[in-house]
């Protein structure tokens, strides 16, 4: 296994995490507030473990299956790690647990918080804490195999690692090209909202945090009310990015080659589309009561609607407090999830395309035992290794989903909020129901139940298994 | 440039690592089977489509109507020529076609021109052209030729005993008196590309650029045999048997071919009436003593099994001290069979991937110059290239020693008028000429990359 390139990367995520803390440092610098010295030690200490890695190119470049899915783990463990240092050396959250599970929570665009009360931090803080949501949404090796002159085809490891997908394919032929495209999408999709933001009377600060929230579908507010206490045209605006973000960013691509046909012909993008509406549709008439006429009703639910299914995790109401049916089609929404390609998490679509794809077809084959059935997905087959992974990836899933709700019961909270804990950081959605919905937070849980926390978000965001190989001896022999 | 690879066998994988290691094409590879568009999409920088290159909804998405070059090199000629038809049909680039069958290689020029290829590779009649290149010059390992033949690279051993060993090169050209150029030293591993200082060993590879005749008066000069092989006896009846017995027997030189299948021994002998065809078992060690292996001249494996092909040639090489040349398809231990000191080694599918390169490289070139010739040299650690000078270039006008080249690039030799220059420090490049750079670094396709 080649180290040498490994530490290389982790040298390098380094690097970009002290040049992305160079914006909050901006913004102390703004508001004038003392956290200056904060992103500046912070900024200081990621340097001082990166640069020297990154001094000189390793000699072996080649990176394979092995050395891009531990890069990435390793990546994402230590991003955090050195994320949470502005809020320990600021004071806003002393205690590092708490500030690793926030900053976890922000790069894997999560956005479960342990704070109490958001509106006490510093500007710089609570910038930084959305930024990260910005920065794990399209991810930092993706950015960093865009900018860097790592070479080789290997690089597409790196990228198959970090997004999310059953089967992450390139937009061009050089991945290099593939992730410039990528993020300039991002970007330019963020900065629209920001724009449309910016017209609805929000003042920049706002603006930003909100569009890089959205972006990552994180769901950071910057209000203890979440989005509640905004006004309807941005939830509108808000509820409309959000869906945008969760959908695969190479029909965008697509789009933008004017290749419309091959764009509208994504059953994923038609699936998603379509459990939007019916969950809409359902539990506008489900919760139709509780609100001042249709319009209002029909705000509220699609922005619930579009904040679950995408886990970004922003509310406008207390959806905790709707009756069952309508409680009960949410947890569904948090297992299901966005795009894959897309920013979301949760299982993805395309996943639940296929497993109910094989659903059919094994009844069809029970009933005819003979007969030969090709699974396809936009006008294309499905290879069996695909198929294979997703049942696998399903299969992992509720494993490791039935042993972190065994772990998290013993802190002794009742079972819905267990359950919708555990599949509210797993799916990177933020909110769960009870005493982790809309209203509350995580701050109650045992330091253990944030570690196995900690570990779902990142599992959960890098779909299992670069977590899973970190951890397994058959990778590390040589 | 955007390059389309239909096919992935071993010229297409070799093609695909190629072109994708020089960082300027956008490459999409197009293969019926799943499995190996996966790997070749792992292993490379590359897109990958499956399905077959010759239907026109593959070709689009992978992209023909913005391609610049299309590359067919499929299992199947027909194949390869309907996949270069439709793909001139749905788009607007160069197409090259890989056609193997001898069937077609006589209609070959009315097939280039009727489909509009830019090139057409036969990989076994270039493999055989070169085989009967290096049989014309049996001392040296390696031929290769620039300028239209006017100029040759010769690649031969320092042996034991040689009047090089232990000389320095610029000693060189005094004590022998020769117009001759040494543009390339392999020792041990290592690749030298050297200058005047650069001691010569005996065990050393060596390559010289030279005209035909001042190579064959070196050869002389330092006691290496320059005649050529009288006999040849060839193990292996296929296409490039047959292709290379017929270069030879135009030549003059005798050949025998020993073949195990009765039916094709009876096409060859009606395809080549002035050779003599032996039906039996190559590998059979008693039969190629009872047809003469001792005194043959030189010796050709050209079986379909690389491992037969290398172990012919060592029992060849333990009777014999003819020539020998071995055909090698598939493995690519290349350092290993080279340390087996076979004479010269073949490698059909570095050949072809040769000759698309050059093709690919000169499409690829910028205003003034582009790369007419190009060879890897030096057990491909470097390439020879050789490039016409247009108006404006920036090395000409300057003496040589003046222009302020990168290390490890050599100007190894100037064509002026049909006259050829060995230059100096002093010699000046003009517009008109033909250059031959020797370089380490891969990926030049203007002369002016040569300088800093």
């Amino acid at each position: 296994m080649n180290y040498r390139i490994i530490l290389y990367t982790l040298g390098w995520v380094l690097n970009i995490e002290a040049l992305a803390m160079c914006l909050p440092l901006v913004c102390a610098l703004i508001y004038g507030e003392s956290e200056v010295c904060t992103f500046l030690i912070s900024i200081a200490v990621c340097l001082v473990f990166g640069l020297p890695f990154t001094v000189r190119q390793p000699k072996n470049k080649s990176m394979y299956a092995r050395e891009g899915f531990t890069s990435v783990a390793l990546s994402w463990i230590v991003m955090s790690i050195f994320g949470a240092l502005p809020f320990v050396i600021s004071g806003s959250i002393p205690n590092f647990i708490d500030a690793l599970f926030e900053t976890v929570s922000g790069f894997t665009t999560t956005g479960a918080s342990i704070l109490t009360d958001i509106e006490i931090l510093p500007k710089s803080i609570i910038f930084w804490r959305s930024f990260t949501h910005w920065i794990g949404g399209m991810g930092v090796l993706v950015f960093i195999v865009a900018v860097l002159p790592l070479c080789g085809g290997s690089n597409m490891y790196l990228i198959k690692a970090e997004s999310p997908g059953p089967s992450v394919s390139k937009l061009v032929p050089k991945v290099k090209s593939t992730a410039k495209l990528l993020y300039g999408i991002y970007i330019l999709l963020t900065a629209v909202q920001i724009i449309l933001l910016l017209l609805g009377d929000m003042n920049v600060f706002e603006a930003l945090t909100l569009s890089f929230g959205t972006a990552g579908t994180g769901g950071f507010g910057i209000l203890n009310s979440s989005i509640g206490s905004y006004s309807a045209y941005v939830q509108i605006v808000i509820t409309v990015f959000m869906i945008l973000f969760g959908i695969d960013f190479s029909v965008y691509y697509l789009i933008l080659i004017r290749n419309f046909k091959a764009a509208f012909r994504s059953d994923e993008v038609k699936g998603y589309l379509g459990i939007i509406l019916s969950a809409i549709i359902l539990i506008t008439i489900n919760c139709f009561s509780r609100f001042d006429g249709l319009a209002e009703a029909i705000r509220h639910v699609s922005f619930t609607v579009g904040s679950i299914i995408t886990t970004t995790g922003y509310s406008t109401v207390d959806f905790d407090k709707w009756p069952e049916f309508s409680r009960a089609i949410l947890v569904g929404l948090m297992f299901i999830g966005a795009c894959a390609g897309s920013t979301g998490g949760g299982m993805k679509v395309s996943r639940i395309i296929i497993l109910l794809k094989s659903i059919v077809k094994e009844i069809k084959i029970a009933a005819h035992p003979r007969s030969t059935h090709k699974l396809t997905m936009n006008g294309r087959v499905i290879e069996h290794e695909t198929v294979r992974g997703v049942n696998v990836y399903f299969v992992s899933y509720f494993v490791i989903y039935a042993l972190s709700v065994l772990i998290v019961s013993m802190n002794n909270f009742d079972f819905t909020t267990n359950f919708t804990a555990v599949a509210a950081t797993i799916n990177n959605i933020g909110p769960g129901l009870n005493l982790v919905g809309p209203t509350g937070n995580f701050s109650f849980f045992s330091p253990v139940s944030k570690l196995v926390f900690i570990m779902d978000m990142l599992i959960g965001r890098l779909e299992i298994f670069p977590m899973l190989v970190l951890f397994s001896r058959y990778t590390w022999k040589r | 440039m955007k390059i389309i690879i239909v096919g992935l066998g071993k010229v297409g994988v070799k093609l695909t690592d190629r072109l994708s290691q020089e960082n300027e094409y956008d490459i999409t590879v197009v293969d019926l089977s799943n499995k190996a568009v996966q790997k070749v999409t792992n292993d490379f920088d590359v897109m990958g489509v499956v399905g077959s290159g010759a239907s026109i909804e593959i070709l689009k998405e992978a992209g023909i109507q913005d391609a610049d070059i299309l590359i067919a090199v499929t299992g199947s000629d027909e194949l390869n020529l309907l996949t270069c038809l439709v793909a001139k049909k749905s788009g607007n680039c160069q197409t090259i076609a890989r056609v193997r069958k001898p069937e077609y290689s006589k209609e070959i020029n009315m097939l280039k021109d009727d489909l509009g290829l830019a090139m057409v590779i036969n990989p076994e009649l270039t493999a055989a052209s070169e085989m009967a290149r290096v049989l014309r010059f049996p001392s040296a390992i390696d031929i290769d030729t620039f300028a239209k033949g006017r100029v040759e690279i010769l690649k031969f051993k320092l042996d034991e005993g040689s009047v090089l060993h232990d000389l320095r090169i610029s000693e060189m050209g005094r004590k022998l008196q020769c117009d001759v150029l040494v543009c390339g030293v392999e020792r041990e591993d290592k690749v030298f590309i050297p200058g005047g200082d650069f001691v010569l060993k005996q065990g050393d590879f060596v390559s010289i650029i030279a005209a035909p005749h001042n190579g064959s008066a070196f050869f002389e000069k330092i006691g290496i045999k320059t005649n050529r092989v009288k006999n040849t006896m060839i193990v292996g009846g296929g296409d490039t048997a047959f292709y290379l017995a017929y270069q030879l027997l135009q030549k003059g030189i005798d050949v025998k071919i020993i073949e195990q299948k009765q039916e094709r021994c009876e096409e060859l002998c009606q395809l080549l009436p002035k050779a003599t065809v032996i039906h039996g078992d190559g590998t059979d060690n008693k039969l190629l003593l009872e047809e003469g292996i001792e005194c043959a001249e030189s010796f050709v494996a050209l079986t379909n099994i690389d491992e037969e092909n290398i172990l012919l040639s060592l029992f060849a090489k333990s009777k014999s001290k003819g020539k020998l040349i071995t055909k090698i398809n598939r493995i690519a231990y290349d350092e290993v069979i080279n340390n087996l000191n076979l004479d010269t080694t073949i490698y059909p599918k570095n050949i072809t991937t040769e000759y698309i390169l050059r093709f690919v490289r000169a499409m690829n070139n910028s205003l003034d110059s582009n790369v007419e010739t190009l060879h890897y040299i030096l057990d491909g650690k470097a390439e020879a290239l050789e490039f016409k000078i247009g108006d404006n270039s920036p090395v000409s006008g300057v003496p040589i020693e003046k222009l302020n080249i990168k290390k490890n690039i050599l100007v190894a030799c100037i064509i002026r008028n049909g006259k050829i220059i060995i230059p100096r420090g002093k010699d000046i490049i003009e517009k008109g000429d033909n250059v031959i750079i020797v370089t380490a670094t891969t990926g030049f396709n203007d002369v002016s990359d040569i300088l800093e």
